[in-house]
C-alpha cells in the first residue's frame, strides 16, 4: 500500500490528528532555529509567545462554542484569573523555585486551577441560561471579574502574601514587594515564558482538546449539542457535562493566560476585556466552529494579520475591521453559498467523471 | 398473543406479566398550561413484557403523556411509578437511567454525528469510561470503547444497519432515521420504551417490518413497548392493551377487541376515522 | 439630598440606556458615538445652532443605520446568530477606527447641547442639571411615541410581526427587508439623540465613547427582557440606577462589577429578563 491509500484508510480521527499534531510541529520546527539564531525581526519573533497563548485561547473556546454550542463572551475572564494567579505564584515561588522551567509550569498549573474554580463558580448559575442570555451573562462575568482585579493588591514580604481590596498602604508591609498594583495591574513580574514552553501547552492543549472529542466525555458534549433533549432521553446529565467542557476550557485558559503574564514585565488587568474575548471569539468563528485546527491557523493569520498590515500604519485596523466582515459575508451569506456551492459542484464534477474513468478502465483489467 | 388477565388492583395486563411488578404504573396524572388541563386523571398500568398503545384524535394529549412520562414536563398532579419505584422530581436523565427510553415524533438525532456514535451515546451510562480516561485515551479507555463499539454494531445489526455504522447519521433516509432512532433508544438498555408515531411517513411494506421490528424488539429484550400510533392497523394488529385518549382524558381502555366495539371511541375516533377514509375513497 | 439627586442622575443615565437598548445591534454603541462627533462638528466647525446639529446627526445617523443594515446585516439573514455578532463587531471596529482615522484620538470636549440652567432647590441642597430634565423628557416621549406607532401605524404592526416571525410576516405580504430597513433607520436616528444627550451630561467624546453604553444598554435590553419597549425602558432606569447608586455608595471602581452582578442575579431568578415572555420548548 501506498502511503498516500494507507493515509485514506486511517479512521477520520486519526487522519484529524496526523494532520493538527502535524502542522503544529513542523510550524515549531521551522520557527524555533529562526528565532534562536535571530534570523527573524524582534517584532515577529516578539509575537511567538502570545500567538502560542491565543492559539490555546482559541482552541480552549472553541471547546466551549464549537463542541459544546454554547456562545461564550467572557473567556479574556478566564485567561485574566489565570495570569494574575499565575504572577502572584511565581513571586511567591521566586526564592523556593530556583529553576525557569520549573517555576513555569508552577505557574501554568496554577494558573489553569484557578481558571478552572472560576470556571465552576460561574458554570454553575451560567449554564443554565440559553442562548443570547447565557453570552450576556459570560459577558458580565468577564466584566466582573476586571473589575474585582482592577481593585485587587497585592505584595510580598518575608512573612508571606498580602492582600487588600483598597490600595497598597493597607497591605501592611515595611520592606516587601508589590506583586499586584490595583489598576496599574502587575508590575515587575520576571519574564520566564519561552518559546518551547509555548509550543508544549500548544501540545497539551491539542492532545486534551482531541483526545476528549473522541471519547465517551466528547460524545455526551456534541449530543447536548445537537439535540439537548434528546441527549436526556438516553440519560446524559446535561449540567455535568456542560460545566466538564466549561471546567476544561476555562483551566486551559488560565494555563494560557498565566504563561501569557510571564511572558511580559508588566500587565494590566483592563488587557482582559470585553474586546479580548471577542478576538478569540473572532478566532473561532473564523476558523470554523468545532474546528481545531482551523482555530490554529484563524488565530496565526489575523493575529500576524495587524502586524503585517503595519506598513497601513493608522488604516490597518480599519482593514482588519473590513476583512473581518468581508469574510462574514463571503462565508455566511446567502448569496455566497450558492456561488460556492456551485463552484464546489463544478469542481466535483470534473472530478468525479475522471475517477469514475478511472474505476471502470480497473474493473476492466480485473475482469480480464 | 396471551390473554389479557386482570391485576389485584383491577387493570388487565398479559397474563404472563401478571405474577410481576407492573414496569409502568400512573395514578390521577394530570398537567395543566397557564389554566388549560391539557392532560387529566390520566392511570394506566403497563405489563413488563406487554405491547400496548396509545391512541386519540390530534391534540388529544398524548406527546403530553409521553413527555410526562420521561419528566420532560413534571406532573401538576398524579404520580408515575417506574418499575415500582416514583420518579417524581427526577430528571429526564434520571429516570431515563430508571428505565425508560423513548423515540420523538419529529426525529431528533444527533445528525452532525456518526450512525456509530449515536448508538455509542445512547451506550453511555453502560461505558465504564470516565473523565481522565476521556483526555488521556489511557486508563481504560480503549477496552471501553472497543466493547461499546462491539454493542453498538451488535445493536445496530439487530435493525441491518451495521453497514450504515460509518454515515452521518443527518444523510440517512427517512425510515432508517425513525430505525436508529429506535436503536439508540434500546441501547439505553430501558425496561420500557416509548415510541412516538413510529409508523409516520412510512409505506406499507415499511410499517410491515415495522410490526415485525416491534415485536422482536420485545422478545429478544424481554420489555415492554408503548407506542403511539394513527395507523389504526398497526396498533390492531400488535397491541395487547390500548388506551384511547381524547381532549387529554382516557375515554376507553381494553384489548383491541374491546376497543374497536367500544361505543365512545367509535364516537370520538373510530367514527370520524371511518368516515374521514369513506369520504377520502369515494 | 443626595440621594434624590443621585436617583435623578441615575434615572437619566438609564432613560440613555433605555433609548440605545431598543435597538438590540451590538454595533449601536458606535452608531452613537458618530452622532455626538456630527453634533459636536456641527456645532463647533460649522457653527450650526445646537438643535438643528441634533437633527444633522439624525439625519447622518439615520443613512448610516440604513447602510449597515443594507451592506452588512441583509446578506446575512438567514445565518447563525453567531455570524451576525461577528459580523456586528466588525461594523464596530469599522466605526471606532474611521471615526479615530476621521476626528483623531485627542478628547473632545462636548459642549452641552441644553440651553438651560440647572434648577437648585431646598437653598441649593438640591441641584438638578438642565440635562437630565431634557433627557428623562425625551425619553418619555421616545417611548411613548414609539409605543404609539407598533401599536397603531401598520408599518409599526408590520415592525412587530417581523421581530416576531421573519418567515410568517413576509407569507402575510409584509417586505420584510424594507421593514427592517425601517427599523434600522429609526434606532439609528435615536441613537444620535442618545450620543447628543450621553456628552451632554458626560462631555469627553472619543471614539470608543460609544462602547460601554453600548453594552450596558445590550445587558439592559436583556434585563427588562428582549424583544419590549416597556421592557427596554425598565431594564435601563433600573440599570442607570444601580450604576449611580454603586459608584456613590459602593466603590466607584466595582460600579459596573455591580451593575453586572445584579444582572446576573435576575436572570438567575427570571431567565428571560423582567418582562421577558417564558418560552416553552416544544417537544
Amino acid at each position: 500500500m501506498s502511503i498516500a491509500s494507507k493515509y485514506k484508510a486511517l479512521s477520520k480521527y486519526a487522519r484529524t490528528n496526523i494532520k493538527t499534531y502535524g502542522l503544529v510541529i513542523i510550524a515549531f520546527a521551522i520557527m524555533f532555529p529562526l528565532q534562536s539564531t535571530g534570523t527573524i525581526n524582534n517584532s515577529i519573533s516578539g509575537q511567538l509567545v502570545p500567538i502560542c497563548t491565543y492559539i490555546v485561547l482559541a482552541i480552549s473556546l472553541n471547546l466551549t462554542v464549537g463542541i459544546l454550542g454554547e456562545l461564550s463572551l467572557g473567556h479574556a475572564g478566564f485567561m485574566s484569573v489565570g495570569a494574575f494567579s499565575g504572577v502572584i505564584a511565581a513571586a511567591a515561588f521566586r526564592d523556593s523555585v530556583a529553576s525557569d522551567p520549573l517555576r513555569l509550569l508552577i505557574v501554568i498549573i496554577i494558573g489553569g486551577i484557578f481558571a478552572g474554580i472560576a470556571g465552576l463558580l460561574i458554570g454553575i448559575p451560567v449554564l443554565r441560561l440559553r442562548g443570547d442570555y447565557l453570552a450576556i451573562v459570560t459577558l458580565a462575568f468577564g466584566e466582573i471579574i476586571k473589575n474585582i482585579i482592577n481593585c485587587l493588591y497585592v505584595g510580598i514580604d518575608s512573612k508571606g502574601l498580602h492582600f487588600s481590596m483598597k490600595d497598597t498602604a493597607s497591605l501592611g508591609m515595611t520592606n516587601g514587594k508589590i506583586v499586584l498594583n490595583g489598576p496599574q495591574g502587575a508590575v515587575g513580574i520576571t519574564k520566564i515564558a519561552t518559546f518551547t514552553a509555548g509550543f508544549i501547552l500548544i501540545l497539551i492543549t491539542l492532545f486534551i482538546v482531541l483526545n476528549m472529542i473522541y471519547s465517551k466525555t466528547g460524545r455526551a458534549i456534541t449530543a447536548i449539542r445537537d439535540n439537548r433533549i434528546a441527549a436526556e432521553s438516553v440519560g446524559i446529565s446535561v449540567t455535568k457535562y456542560k460545566l466538564t467542557a466549561f471546567i476544561t476550557s476555562a483551566a486551559l485558559a488560565g494555563m494560557a493566560g498565566a504563561l501569557y503574564a510571564m511572558n511580559f514585565s508588566t500587565v494590566a488587568p483592563k488587557k482582559f476585556d470585553f474586546n479580548t474575548s471577542i478576538l478569540i471569539l473572532v478566532f473561532v468563528v473564523l476558523g470554523g466552529m468545532g474546528n481545531i485546527m482551523g482555530s490554529i491557523i484563524a488565530t496565526t493569520v489575523l493575529y500576524m494579520l495587524p502586524e503585517l498590515l503595519r506598513e497601513f500604519a493608522d488604516y490597518r485596523m480599519l482593514i482588519y475591521a473590513i476583512v473581518l466582515i468581508l469574510v462574514m459575508l463571503a462565508t455566511n451569506s446567502t448569496k455566497a453559498k450558492l456561488i460556492t456551492e456551485s463552484v464546489k459542484f463544478k469542481i466535483k464534477g470534473v472530478f468525479v467523471r475522471k475517477n469514475k474513468d478511472d474505476s471502470d478502465k480497473g474493473e476492466v483489467t480485473d475482469n480480464g | 398473543m396471551d390473554k389479557m388477565v386482570p391485576y389485584p388492583s383491577g387493570a388487565i395486563v398479559p397474563e404472563r406479566d401478571v405474577e410481576k411488578t407492573p414496569i409502568l404504573e400512573t395514578h390521577h396524572l394530570g398537567i395543566d398550561f397557564g389554566g388549560l388541563t391539557a392532560v387529566d386523571e390520566f392511570s394506566i398500568t403497563v405489563g413488563r413484557t406487554e405491547i400496548s398503545g396509545l391512541i386519540g384524535p390530534n391534540g388529544a394529549g398524548k406527546t403530553t403523556v409521553f413527555n410526562l412520562l420521561t419528566n420532560v414536563y413534571q406532573p401538576t398532579r398524579g404520580t408515575i411509578m417506574l418499575d415500582g419505584k416514583p420518579t417524581a422530581g427526577k430528571t429526564t436523565a434520571q429516570v431515563n437511567r430508571m428505565g425508560i427510553a423513548r423515540t420523538f415524533q419529529n426525529i431528533r438525532l444527533f445528525s452532525n454525528m456518526s450512525v456509530l456514535d449515536n448508538v455509542k451515546v445512547g451506550l453511555h451510562n453502560s461505558v465504564k469510561e470516565g473523565f481522565f480516561a476521556s483526555v488521556t485515551h489511557s486508563l481504560g479507555y480503549g477496552k471501553a470503547e472497543k466493547k461499546a463499539n462491539e454493542r453498538a454494531l451488535r445493536l445496530l445489526d439487530f435493525f441491518s444497519m451495521a453497514d450504515m455504522a460509518n454515515a452521518d447519521a443527518g444523510s440517512l433516509p427517512y425510515g432508517a432515521q425513525r430505525r436508529l432512532e429506535i436503536v439508540r433508544a434500546l441501547a439505553t438498555n430501558p425496561g420500557i420504551i416509548l415510541l412516538d408515531e413510529p409508523a409516520a411517513g412510512m409505506n406499507p411494506s415499511e410499517t410491515a417490518e415495522l410490526m415485525e421490528n416491534i415485536r422482536r424488539i420485545r422478545d429478544t429484550f424481554n420489555i415492554a413497548v408503548m407506542l403511539i400510533e394513527h395507523d389504526m392497523s398497526l396498533v390492531m394488529n400488535i397491541c395487547e392493551g390500548i388506551c384511547v385518549l381524547d381532549h387529554g382524558k382516557i375515554i376507553a381502555k381494553g384489548t383491541p377487541d374491546e376497543i374497536k366495539s367500544n361505543p365512545a371511541v367509535i364516537e370520538a375516533y373510530l367514527g370520524k376515522k371511518k368516515e374521514a377514509d369513506g369520504n377520502a375513497q369515494g | 439630598m443626595t440621594f434624590i439627586s443621585n436617583l435623578i442622575n441615575g434615572i437619566s443615565l438609564g432613560s440613555i440606556y433605555a433609548i440605545i437598548a431598543l435597538m438590540l445591534n451590538f454595533a449601536h454603541g458606535d452608531v452613537i458615538m458618530i452622532g455626538a462627533y456630527v453634533s459636536y462638528i456641527c456645532t463647533t466647525s460649522a457653527g450650526i445652532p445646537p438643535i438643528l446639529s441634533v437633527v444633522i446627526a439624525m439625519a447622518v445617523c439615520t443613512v448610516l443605520g440604513i447602510l449597515i443594515e443594507g451592506l452588512a446585516y441583509r446578506p446575512l439573514r438567514k445565518a447563525t446568530s453567531l455570524a451576525v455578532l461577528i459580523t456586528a463587531i466588525g461594523v464596530s471596529y469599522f466605526l471606532q477606527n474611521s471615526a479615530l482615522l476621521i476626528w483623531g484620538s485627542n478628547p473632545k470636549t462636548f459642549s452641552s447641547i441644553v440651553p438651560f440652567d440647572s434648577i437648585a432647590l431646598f437653598e441649593g441642597k438640591l441641584i438638578i442639571t438642565a440635562e437630565s430634565i431634557v433627557t428623562v423628557a425625551v425619553c418619555i416621549v421616545i417611548m411613548i411615541g414609539l409605543t404609539l406607532f407598533t401599536k397603531n401605524g401598520k408599518m409599526g404592526k408590520a415592525m412587530r410581526a417581523v421581530s416576531e416571525d421573519k418567515d410568517a410576516a413576509q407569507l402575510m405580504g409584509i417586505n420584510t427587508n424594507s421593514t427592517i430597513s425601517l427599523t434600522f433607520a429609526i434606532g439609528s436616528a435615536l441613537a444620535a439623540v442618545a450620543g447628543v444627550l450621553l456628552c451632554s451630561a458626560y462631555p469627553v467624546l472619543i471614539p470608543t465613547t460609544g462602547s460601554m453604553p453600548g453594552i450596558k444598554a445590550f445587558t439592559a435590553a436583556v434585563f427588562g427582557g428582549i424583544g419590549s419597549i416597556p421592557g427596554a425602558m425598565l431594564g435601563g432606569i433600573l440599570l442607570g440606577i444601580i450604576e449611580i447608586f454603586g459608584k456613590s455608595y459602593i466603590s466607584t471602581e466595582l460600579s459596573d462589577a455591580i451593575v453586572f452582578a445584579v444582572l446576573i442575579i435576575v436572570l438567575l431568578v427570571k431567565p428571560t429578563g423582567l418582562l421577558g415572555k417564558k418560552i416553552n420548548e416544544k417537544v
